[in-house]
């Protein structure tokens, strides 16, 4: 076995390799960006190299500089995780130039899945079923009728050359052929300068699923059973499981034997993925094959037992297939939910910043976290939003479920928005959970994805309030003098009572309540409503029964800013003080960046007069164009930053000398 | 150390009895001090808050530290004592905590008759820097007075213990180390504006607070000069012109802000030498307390079923049990503080008397404070008694209790009558702090003894002339004198004249000796000398 290896990678999956690596007793090399100085896997790593700056172009794509780091760090081989350089053919190549083992396919393999038309070619000689239609060059009308007939309908008209839905038909019956041809040409010609058509099989509830596949150097080929990846957003798959639903024993053998044929056909060494289209009728077919670990490989290693790294490396290393196919059993059932920082609440857009607060169901033979993050780290705009994939088994898919929503419930974080509540929405969702999956499902059940918040706005406030004063009372510093009954924040008054007041913010309405505490609990008015709550904080949790109804919710306190997380779902409020002098301060006007972005264009030049209102800079940050605009009127004195460079929330941009009062 | 174990029975008649009277003298007293919190009344309170001041109540709650306790000072002082209505005198105090300090709090209210002096406003003004100087507090006088009630001049202005010893105070408070803080929230005329003048750091709210020796229309009186209030002494002028006053604020909550960020500048710790112990409530309700005390003076009952429900645990090392009995003294925690406790089982005699003054010397060798729970008719009289020289051995307990120079509080939960007072640390000796329970009552003897010594000495002349006197007579002569002892010996009539520190709820007291125990070691506990003790 190797001694030493680079992962040339980052994140969750340079975190995983480097675990399985060290369990096996082989020491780490990591790389990295100048992003990443502080990252999970260097830290884990028996030692790590800077490739360069953030963006990967610069650093982990750089494959001479990994390269050069393997031999002059004496790693063995280089582990290339997913995504960078794991189907670089050309890298696959430097390695194996270099004397260098690549854990992956050989370079021929990689190459000849790359392209996607020449796989399938290679696969309908090896006897994968691929769906049915024409891809001929022949685009005579009638030929391409026949063609139809052939394929069945419904059935899809596409552009040779097309994309982004241009161009595209579906073809209910030949009744709607000719038409419909006609205007899919029209469009294809006007878009693509090509009229040509192909044909395909419309599937209209077809599910994504894919085939563990793995080989070693000896001509052995397994099959570790499927993964159904049907719940996906714009091609990108949200929530993961294993085996598949529904799927019968016979197809499983079916497409896992199709899928070694696959493999075997392009002499393939390692783990790799053959990924089927599977339709409501049983009926599979090939849509391409990736030549690397998947990010959703755990759900495998779950119902197999396996480590599919300790595989790898094995392959690598030469050895035979741990197992053969007759020995790999499946048991139970296990779904992957890949947590992002992303806003749902607009379109998925990334998010990026601090993971100021970060906690993780606590971990068993249930429950796995694969994550390359820690509190405090930063979710930046140079690298896949991922922060972690929460991954579950139990006996059955009920099970399962059960476990997902509630280890999402487990999982809170502040700082980055993420798709938790999505996720939790979705997991807990009557469809998912009746298995009525195809690769359609988020956009046909959009409107319970979505669900409106469960715990009620003053209930949201009643248990800020709680949180906001108990974290007040366990943070009373310690003086000479620990015990004075001075020191209890409970309102004491002689002979009297006093109630006192708290201004909370939420949704940017501000919230009035009044809070009168008694022996052992508080009363909280919150307008006409009142209640009464008996509560306790532990750390983070807080545990309260409002109105005899018991509650228990964490919280993240920072700056007076609160979020409460309630079963999967967040609650946002402030503790607004007032605030003084601020009108000494705001007599020059500095303008900052609204949050992490680059600079997209710069309107003006030290020197220059400006108005107030007038923009000043534009700035991109979240796929978003943000304008920056000038406070008042005035003169630029300084600008810190040019088109392109990326800024940090707060980061000053420009330097405004405002008029004077007397001037103006 | 030993766990005091209640004999009470909470289901008894006697102690049914005893808690409804008690619950309603409570009950008054809440009563009373709801009123007195309204202040001048809505009228007055809506005129102030029209201008954008907080009522002055609010202001304290502003400017103690978020959710803190606040021990209010003599609460009902001048109740019922002028002819109009002055609630709480016009000035609100007390002590709360400030950026974690603990803080004599002397406000103005202005909802009041303008906030101006009556002679009780000066007296709880006095006393509560009294108290600030005794127990080491920073001040902070949250000014807005009209200055001195000039129908009652005579009684404020020329004495020693008038308007003029606040200034007085300030200045030797300020020497002695004890940070002096003004916030100028309204008016500040006169004599009023040596408050901020003389004040280690002075806050003024622009618009609202003015600062000046004579008001514009005494300006225009003199010299003829018109001019505004604001450009007289307002904020402009003191903070960018004259200097006397050191911050600038835009409101009544900004100026209390910029108070806190004073007070945490000040540099304060409490210099505490006691071995603390964590708090633990005590092992019996202190709501039981009214079912055991009642209101009749006249019922006994053994102390130690009080002590019981103000220590910590109830945990109590008595010192000796078996020896002068109708004392009972003692080591226990309040809040964690250690304290001795001194308290009135029965009459004093001779062994209590001098059981008492060793336990305090104890005590102030040990430097621990003192608390006296006061329940005293007086000292044993009779023939046998003077022959055993009680007034020597009570005068070793007074001298022993005046001398004391650790911190003394006073808790008057029952009688308080005649020298008995005395040696129980009445106010006369200073206790850094005094208070009294509803069902309490003071002085210079009992009603009905204080009726029958007047009527002896009136029957003696009577039958010296040859004259007859019946007992209706006598009754009738008697009657006016138990009235007359009875409604001045009253808590509120005492604590309307700051005879104490307020009129407190028992339930309360444990809390209450806390946050007193606890100002007063703001101050570094000294070595006490003692007189000359008469053997």
């Amino acid at each position: 076995m190797f001694n030493k290896i680079l992962i040339a990678n980052r994140g969750e999956i340079a975190c995983r390799v480097i675990q399985t690596a060290h369990r096996l007793g082989i020491r780490c090399v990591a790389v990295y960006s100048e992003a990443d100085r502080h990252a999970r896997h260097v830290a884990m790593a028996d030692e790590a190299f800077l490739l360069g700056p953030a963006p990967s172009s610069e650093s982990y794509l750089r494959a001479d500089r990994v390269i050069e780091v393997a031999k002059s760090s004496g790693a063995q081989a280089i582990h290339p995780g997913y995504g960078f350089l794991s189907e670089n053919t050309e890298f696959a190549r430097a390695c194996e130039t270099n004397d260098i083992v690549f854990i992956g396919p050989p370079a021929s393999a990689i190459a000849s899945m790359g392209s996607k038309s020449a796989a399938k070619a290679i696969m309908q000689d090896a006897g994968v079923p691929l769906v049915p239609g024409y891809h001929g060059e022949d685009q005579s009308p009638d030929l391409l009728r026949a063609e139809a007939e052939k394929c069945g309908f419904p059935l899809l008209l596409k552009a040779v050359a097309g994309g982004g839905g241009k161009g595209m038909r579906v073809v209910e019956s030949m009744r709607e052929f000719d038409e419909a041809l006609a205007a899919a040409q029209r469009e294809a010609k006007n878009a693509f300068g090509n009229p040509d058509m192909l044909i395909e099989k419309y599937l209209t509830q077809p599910r994504h699923v894919e085939i563990q596949v793995f080989c070693d150097a000896h001509g052995n080929g397994v099959y570790l059973a499927e993964r159904d990846c049907s719940v996906q957003r714009r091609h990108q798959k949200v929530l993961e499981e294993a085996p598949a639903p529904g799927l019968s024993q016979e197809t499983r053998r079916a497409m896992g034997e199709a899928a070694v044929r696959a493999a075997q056909a392009i002499d393939y060494v390692g783990a790799g993925t053959v990924e089927f289209l599977y339709d409501v009728d049983g009926s599979f077919y090939f849509m391409e094959m990736n030549t690397r670990l998947q990010v959703e490989h755990p759900v495998t290693e779950m119902i197999t037992g396996q480590d599919l790294v300790e595989w790898q490396l094995r392959v690598a290393n030469g050895e035979p297939l741990p197992l053969q196919q007759d020995q790999i059993q499946l048991r139970g059932h296990a779904l992957e939910a890949r947590i992002y920082a992303e806003d749902p609440d607009h379109d998925f857009l990334p998010a990026t910043g601090t993971l100021r607060y970060l906690r993780t169901p606590d971990e068993n033979s249930h429950v796995r976290v694969d994550t390359g993050v820690t509190e405090g780290d930063e979710v930046s705009i140079h690298y896949d939003p991922m922060i972690a994939k929460l991954i579950v088994w139990d006996d059955t898919r009920e099970r399962a479920i059960n476990r997902m929503v509630q280890a999402l419930e487990e999982y809170r974080i502040n700082g980055v928005k993420t798709n938790i509540r999505f996720l939790h929405a979705l997991a807990d969702s009557a469809p998912f959970r009746n298995e009525a999956l195809d690769t359609g499902f988020i956009g046909k059940h959009e409107d319970l994805l979505f669900p409106p918040a469960q715990l009620d706005e003053n209930l949201g406030l009643v248990l800020s309030a709680c949180f906001f004063l108990l974290r007040s009372k366990a943070e009373q510093t310690l003086t000479a003098d620990p015990f004075s009954p001075f020191a209890r924040q409970n309102s004491w008054r002689l002979n009297s009572h006093y109630a006192r007041p708290m201004q909370l913010l939420a949704d940017d309405v501000e919230h009035s309540l009044r809070i009168l505490e008694q022996d052992n609990h508080f009363q909280i008015d919150i307008g006409e409503c009142s209640y009464e709550v008996r509560a306790a904080l532990d750390g983070d949790r807080l545990q309260a029964t409002v109105n005899g109804h018991r509650f228990t919710v964490c919280g993240d306190l920072h700056e007076d800013q609160l979020v409460l997380f309630h079963r999967g779902e967040t609650f946002h409020c402030a503790l607004h003080r007032e605030q003084f002098g601020l009108e000494e301060q705001s007599g020059e006007g500095g303008l900052q960046a609204p949050m992490n972005g680059s600079v997209v264009a710069v309107l003006v030049s030290p020197g220059d007069r400006v108005e107030a209102g007038q923009t000043l800079v534009i700035m991109e940050a979240m796929k978003m164009e943000h304008a920056i605009k000038a406070s008042g009127n005035g003169s630029v004195s300084e600008v810190f930053f040019g088109e392109g460079d990326l800024v940090s929330e707060g980061a000053e941009l420009i330097s405004l000398e405002l008029d004077s009062e007397e001037a103006a | 150390m030993t766990t005091l174990h209640s004999k009470i029975n909470p289901r008894a008649d006697e102690f049914r009895a005893n808690h409804d009277a008690m619950a309603t003298a409570v009950a008054d007293l809440r009563d009373k001090v709801a009123q007195v919190e309204q202040g001048g009344g809505p009228k007055y309170q809506e005129r102030h808050l029209a201008r954008g001041k907080l009522l002055p109540r609010d202001r304290i709650n502003a400017l103690i530290d978020e959710g803190s306790p606040f021990l209010e000072l003599s609460q009902l002082a001048a109740h019922d004592v002028y002819d109009e209505s002055v609630p709480a005198a016009g000035i609100i105090t007390g002590i709360g905590r400030v950026s974690g300090v603990e803080c004599m709090i002397v406000a103005n209210d202005a909802t009041v008759k303008g906030g101006t002096y009556y002679p009780l406003t000066a007296k709880k003004h006095l006393r509560a820097q009294e108290i600030a100087e005794q127990n080491r507090l920073p001040c902070i006088y949250l000014v807005d007075s009209g200055g001195a009630n000039l129908p009652r001049q005579d009684e404020v202005f020329p004495d020693r213990d008038h308007f003029g010893r606040i200034f007085f105070n300030q200045a030797r408070m300020s020497a002695a180390g004890i940070a002096q803080i003004a916030v100028v929230l309204g008016l500040c005329t006169a004599g009023g504006a040596y408050v901020p003048a003389m004040a280690d750091e002075s806050i003024i709210v622009r618009n609202q607070g003015t600062i000046f020796l004579a008001g514009p229309p005494l300006v225009k009186a003199a010299t003829g000069e018109v001019v505004s209030a604001e450009d007289l002494g307002g904020a402009d002028v003191h903070c960018k012109t004259s200097g006397v006053a050191d911050h600038y604020a835009e409101n009544d909550q900004h100026a209390l802000q910029i108070a806190r960020d004073c007070v945490r500048n000040l540099n304060h710790s409490k210099p505490i030498t006691l071995n603390l112990r964590k708090p633990a409530a005590p092992l019996y309700s202190p709501e039981e307390l009214y079912g055991i005390v009642g209101t009749d003076l006249r019922k006994p009952y053994d102390v130690r079923e009080v002590i019981a429900r103000i220590v910590d645990g109830s945990e109590f090392d008595e010192f000796k049990k078996y020896y002068g009995t109708s004392l009972v003294t003692g080591f226990a925690h309040v809040h964690g503080y250690p304290v001795g406790i001194v308290a009135n089982n029965g009459i004093l005699f001779g062994e209590s008397a001098q059981k008492g003054a060793h336990f305090i010397e104890l005590c102030c060798q040990r430097r621990i404070p003192l608390l006296f729970l006061q329940n005293i008719t007086g000292f044993m009289v009779g023939r046998k008694y003077e022959a055993e020289g009680i007034a020597k051995h009570g005068a070793k307990m007074v001298t022993a209790v005046a001398c004391a120079n650790v911190p003394k509080l006073t808790v008057l939960i029952g009688g308080s009558f005649g020298a008995g007072n005395y040696g129980m640390c009445g106010r006369a000796y200073s206790p850094n702090f005094l208070w009294m329970w509803p069902n309490a009552r003071i002085s210079v003897m009992g009603g009905e003894q204080a009726a029958g010594v007047l009527a002896t000495v009136k029957r003696d002349g009577l039958e010296r002339a040859g004259e007859e006197w019946s007992a209706e007579e006598e009754l009738a002569f008697k009657k006016p004198i138990i009235e007359t002892y009875e409604q001045q010996g009253h808590p509120y009539y005492a604590s309307a004249r700051l005879w104490d520190d307020g009129v407190i709820d028992p339930a309360q007291t444990r809390d209450v000796i806390g946050m007193g125990l606890s100002a007063a070691l703001n101050k570094p506990i000294g070595e006490t000398r003692f007189g000359v003790f008469r053997m």
